[in-house]
């Protein structure tokens, strides 16, 4: 629930700053995304997601609470249609304001309110993940969430210490290949064997860890082992 | 409707004028383009923010 806002209203009265919120909204929703003053996209902001939320509901009451503030059917119909769907991965937060610095002739604090785009489902269960992560660490005192905070930084560590593993591999590969070409069979030896090394830990991780993600960066990390001993082999023939 | 008694002289009308300092702003390097921009604001030169496109330049 967001917070009332303080402080006077926007224009001449109550019923002008709905009126500007209105025409705001409706111009987010038709454009997806807008420039105006901070304190006006501060304010937009609550409203704007708001309406979103009622977008994802989609039913026919939800419809009707929308249109008594965006009174443009077509904006409305955009917005039940295409920017509700849009967000069904994402709880909340669905716009986003970035200061462009003060506008020239009143020197007025400027902002672009733009809606964000869509969260993949993968996207979505990683930053669970990683909140899970985080309010786990908070509660390092309750011996019971020791346990979960330990399958929960496991998951979320796996893909990203296999994915380095991935980057290594790579590296390695690539030495083994600049070796073997310059003729220095046993520096491409070594690169081929650091590589395989990487690739068997990233693999150890990622079945640890069981995630899809963390398992591809393995198979990536594997892939590029074989590159490198193959092009120490190469290296050898040559010799 | 009140008014002043006295003519504020010219001493102190400047005494007080003499406080409006203007205050170089706090700027920071853009991270993309090393410009010196607004901390928390897009940059003006490049138009990103956090590396994310804001302003048609």
């Amino acid at each position: 629930m967001p917070t009332p806002a303080k402080g006077p209203r926007l224009g001449g009265g109550p019923a002008h700053e709905r009126l500007m919120l209105a025409n705001l909204a409706t111009a987010l929703f038709e454009h997806g995304k807008i420039t105006t003053t901070v304190a006006k996209a501060k304010r937009l902001r609550p409203l704007a997601e708001r309406m979103i939320t009622f977008a994802k509901r989609g039913d026919l009451h939800s419809r009707r609470r929308v249109l008594t503030v965006v009174r443009d059917k077509g904006v409305v119909h955009e917005l039940f249609t295409e920017i509700g769907p849009r967000y069904e991965n994402r709880h909340g937060g669905y716009t986003r304001i970035t200061k462009i610095g003060p506008r020239k002739g009143d020197n007025a604090p400027m902002a672009v309110i733009e809606l964000v785009e869509a969260l993949t489902a993968a996207a979505a269960t990683v930053s669970e993940a990683e909140g899970a992560t985080r309010s786990a660490a908070k509660k390092t005192t309750a011996k019971k969430s020791a346990a979960k905070k330990a399958t929960a930084k496991k998951v979320a560590a796996g893909a990203d210490d296999a994915a380095a593993a991935a980057d290594l591999a790579e590296e390695a590969a690539q030495e083994a290949a600049e070796d073997a070409a310059a003729g220095d069979i046993e520096g491409a030896d070594e690169a081929a064997a650091d590589a395989r090394e990487v690739a068997d830990e990233a693999a150890e991780v990622a079945d640890a860890s069981g995630d899809p993600d963390a398992e591809k960066a393995a198979g990536d990390a594997e892939a590029y082992a074989e590159i490198a001993e193959d092009a120490a082999e190469d290296a050898k023939k040559e010799s | 409707m009140a008014v002043p008694k006295r003519k504020m002289s010219r001493s102190n009308t400047r005494s007080r004028r003499a406080q409006w300092k203007a205050v170089p702003p706090s700027l920071v390097t853009c991270k993309r383009c090393k410009e010196r921009k607004l901390p928390h604001v897009a940059c003006p030169t490049c138009g990103t923010y956090d590396d994310r496109a804001v302003l048609d330049v």
